[in-house]
């Protein structure tokens, strides 16, 4: 009979005590479920060396990874019976019972050179196989990114998809009072954890764009007075002017191979989209057009850019050669179609997409014979979409009782989850690419 | 914009010169700051001086309001307009920047666009009224200066604005 009920008081502790994870300045909710979700358990990794135990619960950022990527649901802690940290050690059959389809295991030791070693293994509950069993080595400081890549591997090994949870965020935060307002552009790591400040102005910051490479950012910037757009090296801090003419510098967006800026400027009278060659700053003029012509984004093969024009009287969204040429409008559904953001493979285009006085994320699927669309977002004033960099989540931007703040919502829509900060507005999110090794 | 629309906007700012419109806002009054009244006061010649853009009722109206995703002037801000135009005129040292603002909705970048749109519309109306473009720089914040943020008509109606502001009397 215990056998029997087990499960079911497994499942009462999972009710009650629903997973959370927290971050330093950013709140994480998962507002959604997903029974699809496959089950697996990430039992604790204890520290077994002899200095000082790592701050970072290496274990709780997978779960907490794995859970908000919508594909997996993890085992509360609390209903944790048995606490393997090796393979050999793991008793298949309560895991089998617990209805558990893959589990990982692991211990922390110190590292030769100081730091902190983390060894680990998945297994397929099922089959009683062992499909993982690595060792990262990191700094004491770099334990978070060690449970990124971690969970990559993980999810890359059960999906046969690269994961994007050793990735960052950019995005920008408003504070304090209307008239006298605070403006900072952000980093942090793609779970909300670890903001860093790139930049902070009293005037309005907007558009942060990332290199292929990851180590630098485009913005745009008011502190001259008017828009600007600049670009900064995330490590140096170091910061270079690009574009400062006369009317609006802005949508800055850079090529797959990082060596050309598709850029927006109102030098001639009104917005028209430009490339710019980034080693000789030459400009080519690729829209010329009465409309508003802005938001341009490359497609991941660089031989076009997808970009939003008022042209047919309001706002949808077009496809144009990078070198320039005739403009071909993609979307037809929607009174409003804005702000592309285009997925790593090139099928999907996510777009803020408004009918009457209603914004939402909506997502193009250009890979079928038949267009197909899907909107991702069920609230009022969603904006600014930006792909992972797997195309897995998209994190957008929106408005929670009168205030800014981030969602990120799993490719399937069944999965969002909240970032806000603790003060004032958060905005214009950007996902890095993926990271270098 | 054709001659005939100019001819007719033209035409539209003589019959508002008369009055100046209500549905903008007000400015509030500047602190002040000026030295008292004396005796010696400068007899009329009609032209504004400096001291008119914080006492005479239409150079105090300095926000001009749009509908939504629109750039087009409603009739009757054309007095306001005039008005202006006429102090450029009688100052041809002061010098204005039109700051174009946008409501929340729509994407930040589309905004910077709209914005500037309204700013252009409003520099274009200047000039057609004797103010003349040397005078006039137009700069667009989009939707990142709003002087209020609820989510509602209300607000929105306030956001959707061109400010004009005098960077030299």
């Amino acid at each position: 009979m215990t056998r029997y009920l087990t499960p079911f008081i497994f499942l009462a502790a999972l009710l009650a005590a629903p997973f959370q994870a927290r971050g330093q300045a950013l709140e994480l909710d998962i507002v959604g479920g997903n029974a699809a979700a496959l089950p697996i358990t990430v039992v604790p990794m204890p520290y077994l060396g002899t200095a000082v135990a790592p701050d970072t619960d290496v274990g709780a950022i997978i779960a907490a990874n794995l859970n908000r990527s919508g594909q997996f649901r993890t085992l509360a802690e609390s209903s944790l019976v048995e606490k393997p940290i090796r393979g050999a050690e793991i008793q298949f059959p309560t895991w089998r019972v617990l209805k558990q389809d893959f589990i990982v295991v692991g211990r922390i030791l110190d590292a030769p050179d100081g730091g902190y070693r983390v060894e680990y293994e998945l297994w397929d509950v099922a089959k009683q196989e062992r499909l993982l069993g690595l060792a990262m080595s990191g700094r004491v400081r770099g334990m978070r990114d060690i449970a990124h890549q971690i969970s990559d591997q993980i999810y890359e090994k059960i999906l046969g998809v690269r994961g994007a949870f050793w990735t960052r965020i950019a995005y920008v935060t408003a504070t304090g009072p209307l008239n006298s307002r605070q403006f900072a552009l952000m980093v942090a790591d793609s779970d909300g954890v670890n903001p860093q400040t790139v930049v902070r102005s009293r005037e309005p910051l907007l558009s942060p764009a990332w290199s292929p490479d990851g180590r630098r950012l485009a913005y745009v910037s008011f502190e001259r007075g008017n828009s600007t757009i600049y670009i900064q090296e995330l490590t140096t801090g170091a910061r270079e002017v690009i574009a400062s003419f006369r009317g609006i510098n802005g949508a800055p967006n850079f090529s797959p191979d990082g060596t050309r800026l598709a850029l927006t400027l109102s030098r001639t009278g009104n917005p028209e989209v430009y490339v710019m060659d980034l080693a000789s700053k030459a400009l080519t003029q690729i829209t010329r057009h009465f409309s508003i012509d802005t938001e341009a984004v490359w497609t991941p093969d660089g031989q076009s850019l997808v970009f939003t024009s008022d042209r047919a009287g309001r706002a949808q969204l077009y496809q144009v050669p990078a070198s320039g040429g005739e403009a071909v409008r993609l979307t037809f559904e929607g009174d409003f179609n804005a702000k592309a953001s285009i997925s790593g493979d090139g099928k999907k285009i996510a777009m803020a997409q408004g009918s009457r006085n209603v914004y939402r994320i909506a997502v193009l699927d250009r890979s079928l014979a038949q267009p197909r669309w899907q909107t991702l977002s069920p609230g009022n004033l969603d904006e600014s979409p930006s792909f992972a960099p797997n195309a897995s989540m998209v994190l957008y931007a929106t408005k929670d009782r009168g205030r800014g703040v981030l969602y990120a919502v799993s490719a399937d829509a069944r999965v969002r989850q909240r970032l806000v900060l603790s003060d004032g507005d958060v905005r214009e999110p950007a996902w890095s690419p993926y990271r270098q090794r | 914009m054709n001659n005939a629309t100019r001819a007719l906007l033209v035409a539209a700012i003589a019959v508002g010169l008369s009055a100046c419109a209500k549905k903008v806002r007000e400015e509030a009054p500047a602190p002040a700051a000026a030295p008292a009244p004396v005796a010696t006061a400068p007899v009329n010649d009609g032209r504004y001086g400096p001291e008119d853009l914080d006492t005479v009722a239409c150079l105090r109206q300095r926000t001009i309001l749009f509908d939504f995703d629109q750039d087009s002037l409603k009739p009757e801000v054309q007095a306001v307009l005039a008005c202006h135009a006429k102090y450029l005129q009688d100052r041809p040292e002061s010098r204005v920047t039109l700051e174009g603002n946008a409501d929340e909705r729509g994407t930040r970048e589309y905004n910077l666009g709209l914005g500037e749109r309204r700013g252009n519309a409003v520099s274009g109306a200047v000039q057609a009224a004797g103010g003349s473009a040397g005078q006039l720089t137009v700069v667009s914040y989009g939707e990142e200066r709003p002087t209020c943020a609820e989510s509602a008509e209300s607000c929105w109606g306030n956001n959707r604005r061109v400010e004009i502001v005098y960077t030299a009397r």
